[in-house]
């Protein structure tokens, strides 16, 4: 029953944690080329706006004579666009006008919801528009078969695929490419791309608007793959928290995706105990067991990956490991009270586990040294 | 190197760079031959970098032309540039710390593997280092491809920025004040890799403001001032106090006429010192000395010996972890920055930009930063704004900061300017202790002659004043006495009248050790 659970939750975990994926993608791409993006919220939420405007309403136009998913892809492009859109006016904002980037991402954000909510009260909720549902599940023939993996990586719907192939190709893009070397560099310190003949400001255009993309993939997504409409103020934080993922990754894809997955698990497990049908204290054992093996795996890897020669650091790790699975298995063997946390509590998890992470682990983390100025030549 | 039958490899005929309100570079000509250092000599605001700047395609000139091996050119941007085989070093390096050597050398110009797929191919990461070793080893600039520059020392990122500009096929090398942040030693170094390059081919244009310096590694010798050429000269034609003149517009006083010093009793010790730096390491290690009232304690060495910590703790910056300092007889260690500062203790910090001010407030405030509390400034805790502009004022006068306004920002004054508001704040207080970090770093000769002559009339009047330097020249000619400061000790001291450069290099070095003199 304990394996079902995990399964569960970490397929769980995965769907939650996309649109955090996208959104921190979003936020690298801009942050690693020198523009703080903090509207990626509101972008996102447009996003999610204009996606589900745009199946809906082409689903309603064409008399719904076209198949489900294209109406769907129609609105995915309407979704992708309006990101990219709204990326484009933080960009003018921020990069022509040197307006300071945590206002206009913030003057982005209000405008965010000022627009969709209006548009939600005098249209969307009088005409009762529906939506016209989600994409539907793709199972990966043979691999969707692999147990424990399979239905946790291989059997979902198609933006979480995509997801997965985006943030191994930023990673590729950001650290060894002609492309991502140009990216960093204008973040780090503009004056000396300029010098090697940077079109500084072009690069920062061209980043902000690519990362528009993203912020309205990651909109999408919550209306394309989970919700299936449009629901006021949807994105309810999530793109902050996506910049809180981008951070506690330390400005990397792959470290974007681990942190999006941790809250993306977070947020699996509050919703996942609210059911009621699982003993939540013995559900809580279980996840600090989890927790503790993920920790001692993770360390196990870097330390490979150090070539550390310390044989005691290794015994500390291969502790942790121990004692995680031990946990996991002894809870099979123990009678915990039934005592119930209030819904309320659990739907708090992702947040509470967002403030402890920013508080208490990304203290020392460095981003990119131009972020947030303006490029004056001179 | 000048020869008629040989055409200039880079010819510039009347230059005329206008910014608002400044003419910066006026009709400015210079040729430079090949394989020539050409020094480009002129104090800040001269309109060296313009110039440079220009050649290099990062302004454009408004009149005047560009000549490159005879043909003319326009320069319109750095790619135009290095198109024609000119490189610039800058004087802030142009390199990204968090990047390794071989990222920073093919940023902008990358080599990709693999597939073809533009901007987006992979990067070839293992040529260009190989390119790099071997151009590192022609021109003798050793460095690991694949340190991060943040690791690396100023002496390291200076053959990095050289190895760039090679790497990028320049013949004519721009270098813009290259030895400023260099110490005496990386300097001889630098020299040495300079006189490679030329026998290799290379033409280098090097802008400084130096005399020293000049007339050691020039060929020929431009001097610019208030955006004119003044003239063009070479080294044996012409001498420190020749080309000082030409320089300011005016005679300088190079050597510094101070009287005896009339010590009277000890106002400031030290005994036994020790201070820990960030990363807890005791980088200052029972350092013991003491200044009498009325002298000058200068403190040499090579930087990244303790000094800066020293100093730090001295002023309240930084926690002593053993030892104790005395004022006049008090023990005042480890007390806080403003007590130290109320008690009489003076500090020039050594980065003036960070420790010395505040960039974006005016003149006028920054005079009071350490007085705003006090009556007539403040009064039952409201600012008196009349007399902050009054003291600004007087100041401005007084000490001869060049500006339009006490309501300038700071940060929009030159190097000389904003130090002397710093000596100004300093020496306007009642003083016992005056402590000063490398005053004089990047200004130029004019401000050095004033800051250097305002140190010695703190002295005459009584004043103990402790001088670190990393400038031998400096030391030698104000300070009394001597100490050298080597690994965090103290490792000699001595009379002023007995030391030279030759022998506190040598103490310098820390002793007869070897290593040391080949440590980068």
């Amino acid at each position: 029953m304990e394996i079902n659970l995990i399964i569960g939750l970490s397929t769980l975990a995965i769907i939650k944690a996309a649109p955090l994926v996208f959104g921190a993608l979003c936020g690298l791409l801009g942050e690693r080329s020198g523009v703080i993006n903090i509207g990626i919220e509101g972008m996102m939420l447009i996003s999610a706006f204009t996606t589900f405007l745009g199946s809906a309403l082409f689903n309603q136009w064409t008399g719904g004579i076209f198949p489900t998913n294209l109406s769907l892809l129609v609105g995915l492009f309407c979704g992708i666009a309006s990101g990219a859109l709204i990326a484009a006016l933080h960009a003018v904002l921020s990069i022509h006008y040197k307006i300071d980037q945590v206002i206009s991402g913030t003057v982005i954000n209000l405008l965010a919801v000022g627009i969709t909510n209006y548009v939600a009260n005098v249209y969307i909720d009088p005409t009762h528009l529906s939506g016209v549902g989600v994409f539907p599940t793709i199972p990966i023939p043979i691999l969707s078969d692999i147990p424990i993996i399979g239905p946790i990586l291989f059997s979902h719907q198609p933006m979480i695929y995509l997801m997965f192939i985006l943030v191994i190709f930023m990673q590729y893009l950001v650290f060894n490419t002609p492309m991502g070397l140009r990216m960093r560099s204008v973040g780090e310190h503009p004056r000396s791309a300029d010098t090697v003949g940077i079109d500084v400001n072009r690069t920062r255009y061209i980043n902000v608007i690519l990362g528009g993309i993203f912020a309205g993939l990651g909109g999408a997504i919550m209306v394309l793959e989970s919700v299936g409409r449009f629901q006021k103020l949807m994105t309810s934080g999530r793109g902050f928290i996506a910049l809180a993922a981008l951070i506690f990754g330390r400005w990397t894809s792959n470290g974007a995706l681990g942190s999006a997955l941790l809250f993306g698990f977070s947020e699996a497990l509050g919703v996942r105990l609210q059911f009621g049908d699982l003993n939540h204290i013995k559900v809580i054992v279980i996840v600090s067991g989890l927790a503790l093996l993920g920790l001692g795996l993770f360390l196990l890897i870097k330390k490979i990956k150090e070539k550390e020669i310390n044989i005691k650091k290794y015994i500390t790790i291969l502790i942790l490991i121990v004692l995680g699975f031990t946990i996991m298995v002894g809870s099979n063997y123990i009678k915990f009270p039934s005592i119930s946390i209030p819904i309320e509590f659990l739907g708090l998890l992702p947040y509470i586990l967002t403030i402890f992470v920013l508080t208490g682990f990304v203290r020392r983390a460095k981003g990119p040294a131009a972020a947030g100025i303006p490029y004056e030549k001179q | 190197m000048k020869n008629n039958n040989i055409e200039p490899i880079l010819k510039i005929e009347n230059i005329t760079k206008r910014f608002p309100g400044v003419l910066a570079n006026d009709r400015i000509c210079l040729d430079l031959y090949p394989q020539e250092i050409h020094c480009l000599l002129g104090e800040n605001g001269a309109g060296k970098s313009t110039l440079m700047n220009i050649i290099y395609g990062l302004y454009t000139q408004d009149e005047g032309i560009i000549y490159v091996k005879g043909i003319e050119v326009e320069i319109k941007n750095p790619i135009d540039a290095l198109r024609l085989g000119i490189g610039m070093v800058h004087q802030h390096f142009m390199l990204i710390p968090v990047m390794t050597v071989t990222e920073n050398l093919m940023l902008g110009q990358e080599k990709t593997t693999g597939l073809k797929l533009g901007k987006l191919s992979k990067l070839d990461r293992s040529t260009v280092s190989a390119e790099l070793q071997e151009l590192a080893s022609k021109y003798g600039l050793s460095v690991n491809p694949n340190a991060y520059i943040e690791d690396l020392s100023v002496g390291e990122e200076q053959r990095v920025e050289i190895l760039k500009v090679l790497y990028k096929g320049a013949e004519i090398l721009i270098l813009d004040e290259p030895t400023a942040v260099l110490t005496p030693q990386e300097t001889d170094e630098f020299f040495n890799i300079l006189k490679l390059l030329v026998k290799q081919g290379k033409s280098i244009i090097f802008i400084t403001h130096k005399l020293k310096e000049v007339l050691e590694i020039a060929d020929r010798i431009t001097v610019l001032r208030n955006g004119k050429t003044v003239g063009t000269t070479t080294p044996k034609e012409t001498s420190m106090h020749k080309l000082a003149e030409m320089m300011v517009g005016r005679e300088v006083l190079l050597n510094i006429e101070k009287g005896q010093p009339k010590p009277k009793e000890k106002v400031f010790e030290v005994s036994d010192l020790s201070v820990m730096d960030n990363r807890k390491i005791n980088v200052v290690n029972g350092v013991s000395f003491f200044i009498r009232a009325g002298e000058i304690y200068g403190i040499a060495g090579v930087q990244g010996n303790g000094q800066k910590e020293l100093v730090e703790a001295l002023t309240g910056l930084r926690k002593a972890a053993r030892g104790n300092v005395k004022l006049l007889g008090n023990d005042v260690t480890n007390e806080d920055a403003r007590s130290l500062t109320l008690t009489g203790i003076a500090h020039v910090p050594e980065d003036r930009q960070k420790h010395g001010l505040v960039m974006g407030f005016s003149i006028d405030l920054n005079l009071i930063l350490q007085t705003y509390f006090q009556s007539p400034f403040s009064n039952l805790g409201f600012i008196n704004l009349d007399s902050i502009h009054e003291n600004a004022n007087q100041l401005v006068k007084k000490f001869d900061i060049r500006t339009p306004s006490i309501f300038t920002p700071v940060m929009s004054l030159s190097g000389g300017n904003q130090q002397k508001v710093i000596i100004a704040r300093e020496l306007n207080r009642p003083i016992q202790l005056l402590i000063v970090n490398q005053p004089t770093r990047g200004l130029d000769v004019g401000s050095i002659e004033f800051i250097h002559q305002q140190i010695i009339v703190a002295r005459d009047k009584g004043v103990a004043v402790l001088l670190v330097s990393a400038e031998l020249d400096e030391i030698l000619s104000l300070s009394d006495r001597i100490g050298v400061m080597f690994n965090g000790k103290i490792v000699t001291e001595m009379n002023t009248s007995e030391a030279d450069r030759a022998k506190l290099g040598f103490y310098m070095a820390g002793f007869s050790d070897e290593k040391m003199f080949h440590k980068e």
